[in-house]
């Protein structure tokens, strides 16, 4: 190809690129940023039907939950202005709309019913009293055991059983000659895998991860215990290389059967019960995350809630969808087109009242997981945070990432305990002290 | 003069190659293959290696879910603009350090190479906020450039190695022969470099069609390509591995295709001077 035309193919390339953008810039339609996961999916599924009604056209952006939490961070902090609606969490919101960086929800229309969503999720996704996210959907987490598999043993799950109870049903489910594990937790690093897991369970040993004048508290017996508790049990009847297991290693191994109990996202309900893809769907009991009779339980509390950026140029177009997708009618849309078992859970208190939706085996048991975590009083001692497994300030994703990082590591037998609990006390210290909190 | 080599030598070699071969393509056969499986088959334990009730279900999936052909569209736009409008830059500049070299020559070549040790995350908010201000968030034309730049470096550094190869004194005929600079460089060193620059283009094109960094940072609805499309598929709370997978073989595809047809090509350029 000559120099000549290999520059006219070039600049051609550039025109199309640059009238196509053009052209696009003018469609009359809100982005909104979204995670994969199936409930997103299926209200992507809908959307036409949302188009059809307001004549509002919408353009998906979907990505992996790490990659879509750096995105709409970077896009909201320097104002991108990308996208109209974005899907954050419980952990973002109240951080953000601190900031001034999101939209208040605060003149949602009477039908909409705002009072109808849960206090705990309302709360959560809410700063100084004013809701800055409409949540999707709700999940706390609860165990889910293999009823077939607990018979054998000659054991009954209580409703809200203690860790005890756990480690002994687990040691008593276990047959590793039939690859039975007898329980699968998170081990793998990362503040929203293992960190989310053992935060919620270090709650239940009342142990925290701040006092009240934001010093770490890894040095305290709370924190030997949840760790040694976990090890020890993991050790003894967890899957082999259970330190960088996450949700979706041990959902494999529930579906397969070769998990005894699971403690793990609500949601999961659905996908272990789902026959279509889990082995032991018939087999399948639920129970209250496990405490340590302190008062406070190792379930935690997490919503996915749509939010608006400060600043779109489609601020009511972008209301007007969040209130469609996280309406009532969605749910019923949803319902009568597959099922209340796939409904979008955890979000709005009617859904519970529906005597339809009390059919669902998990539905209760939800529910008692959702309105056990309090993200305001989240542990045994006072904090000066809000949120059950995490803390809601900015510093924490990357403090929490490090400090699982070294527990991680101590569940692979890399390090000690002690070890990983000494570093996790610096790291945490040290990073509060740079970000002027101590 | 050429050794003789034995049978037997010649297919161990032929073998260790074979094996050698399989072994990188093994991922890329894997994805294949649990793309056409069910995703309860997909997570099966013993793996299902090809005795599985094969399905394109995932593909159908897929197909209705994303607009595949504005991805493709947008990575053959990225990818092919940035390369062609690198080749342009590249080709003058790796002629003069090649051809007319000063003492500061290979201090700026090394100094064009250090700018590819920085890690990327270094210069996003800076990026990003120059995008936002020109306007040109989620744009392929600000994608071009910015791939285009982050590759750039290594199409001067492979052209500067091929044009070392090509004698001096070639040029030096042509220009005794009246020929002008850019005479020289089209009419006489670009057609004996043709196999050197062909193999940087596709290289460079690979490059760029695989970068995910930038590509998933700068683009939201309009110009992401398919790296967007496989990040789209890909969940922590969820299993949906086949559909990944097919999302992912419908991405690769493209590539490996030209991949395929241009191997000769490709390796020619790549070894061209590293014989003599």
């Amino acid at each position: 190809m000559s120099l000549k035309s290999t520059l006219c193919a070039a600049t051609a390339l550039g025109l199309i690129a640059a009238s196509s953008a053009y052209a696009d810039s003018h469609s009359p339609s809100i982005t909104i940023a979204t995670v994969n996961n199936g409930d997103m999916i299926r209200m992507q599924g809908y959307t036409d039907t949302f188009t059809e009604e307001t004549g509002i056209a919408v353009e998906w952006v979907t990505l992996e939950e790490n990659v879509l939490r750096q995105r709409v961070t970077t896009d909201i902090t320097t104002k991108g202005g990308q996208f109209d609606i974005m899907t954050i969490g419980m952990y973002e919101t109240p951080i953000w709309g601190a900031q001034g960086w999101l939209v208040p929800l605060d003149d949602l229309s009477a039908e909409y019913d705002v009072d109808d969503i849960l206090p705990a999720m309302a709360g959560g996704l809410s700063h100084d009293g004013t809701l800055y996210a409409a949540p999707f959907y709700g999940e706390s987490s609860m165990i889910m055991y293999r009823t077939d598999l607990m018979e054998k043993a000659g054991l009954e799950m209580p409703e809200a059983p203690t860790w005890e109870f756990i480690a002994e049903a687990a040691a008593a489910m276990t047959d590793r000659d039939n690859e039975i594990n007898g329980i699968c937790l998170r081990g793998k690093a990362g503040w929203g895998e293992g960190g989310a897991l053992i935060t919620a369970m270090s709650n239940s040993f009342g142990a925290r991860w701040f006092d009240e004048d934001w010093n770490a508290q890894f040095d305290t017996e709370a924190w030997a215990n949840t760790l040694n508790f976990y090890k020890d049990m993991m050790d003894a009847s967890g899957p082999a290389g259970y330190a960088t297991n996450g949700f979706n290693e041990n959902l494999s191994l529930f579906q397969q059967g070769k998990c005894g109990m699971w403690i793990d996202a609500t949601v999961a309900a659905s996908f272990v019960t789902n026959a279509n893809d889990s082995t032991v769907a018939d087999s399948v009991g639920f129970a209250l995350a496990p405490d340590t009779g302190l008062g406070k339980r190792s379930n935690w509390l997490w919503a996915w809630a749509l939010a608006i950026p400060a600043g779109t140029q489609q601020e009511a177009e972008a209301k007007q969808f969040i209130e469609w997708a996280t309406s009532k009618d969605y749910i019923e849309l949803v319902a009568e087109n597959e099922g209340w078992a796939n409904v979008p859970p955890g979000a709005r208190k009617s859904l519970y009242e529906n005597p339809e939706y009390q059919k669902v085996p998990f539905a209760q048991m939800t529910l008692d997981s959702i309105l056990s975590a309090d993200p305001e009083s989240p542990t045994v001692d006072p904090v000066p945070y809000v949120g059950v497994q995490f803390a809601a300030i900015p510093e924490f994703a990357g403090i929490a990432t490090e400090v699982s990082q070294e527990f991680s590591a101590a569940y692979a037998g890399q390090q000690t305990v002690e070890e990983a609990l000494a570093k996790a006390q610096d790291i945490t210290n040290e990073a509060m002290e740079a970000a002027g909190y101590r | 003069m050429a050794r003789s080599v034995t049978t037997q030598r010649k297919t161990i070699n032929t073998t260790i190659a074979w094996i050698i071969g399989l072994l990188i393509f093994f991922p890329i056969l894997w994805t294949i293959l649990t793309s056409f499986k069910t995703e309860a088959q997909a997570i099966s334990d013993p793996p299902l290696f090809l005795f599985f009730d094969w399905t394109t279900e995932n593909y159908s999936t897929v197909m209705e879910r994303s607009n595949y052909g504005r991805f493709l569209w947008n990575s053959i736009i990225i990818a092919g603009g940035s390369t062609l409008l690198g080749i342009i830059i590249a080709v003058p500049a790796a002629w003069s350090m090649a051809f007319v070299p000063s003492k500061r020559t290979k201090d700026i070549l090394l100094w064009m190479l250090s700018t590819k040790m920085l890690p990327a995350v270094g210069v996003l908010y800076p990026i990003y906020l120059l995008c936002i201000r020109l306007g040109v968030l989620d744009n392929r034309v600000a994608l071009v450039i910015i791939l285009m730049l982050i590759n750039l470096p290594i199409i001067v550094w492979m052209l500067y190695t091929y044009f070392r190869e090509i004698p001096g004194e070639i040029l030096e005929a042509a220009r005794m022969d009246g020929a002008t600079l850019k005479e020289e460089i089209l009419y006489v060193l670009t057609p004996m470099a043709i196999p050197g620059i062909a193999s940087t283009l596709l290289l460079n094109f690979i490059l760029a069609w695989n970068e995910a960094f930038w590509t998933l940072n700068l683009t939201a609805a309009q110009a992401a390509p398919l790296t967007a499309f496989i990040a789209s598929y890909s969940s922590p709370e969820g299993l949906f591995y086949a559909k990944l997978s097919a999302a992912s073989t419908m991405a690769i595809a493209p590539i490996l295709i030209l991949g395929w047809f241009s191997q000769k090509q490709l390796v020619r350029g790549l070894t061209f001077g590293a014989v003599k």
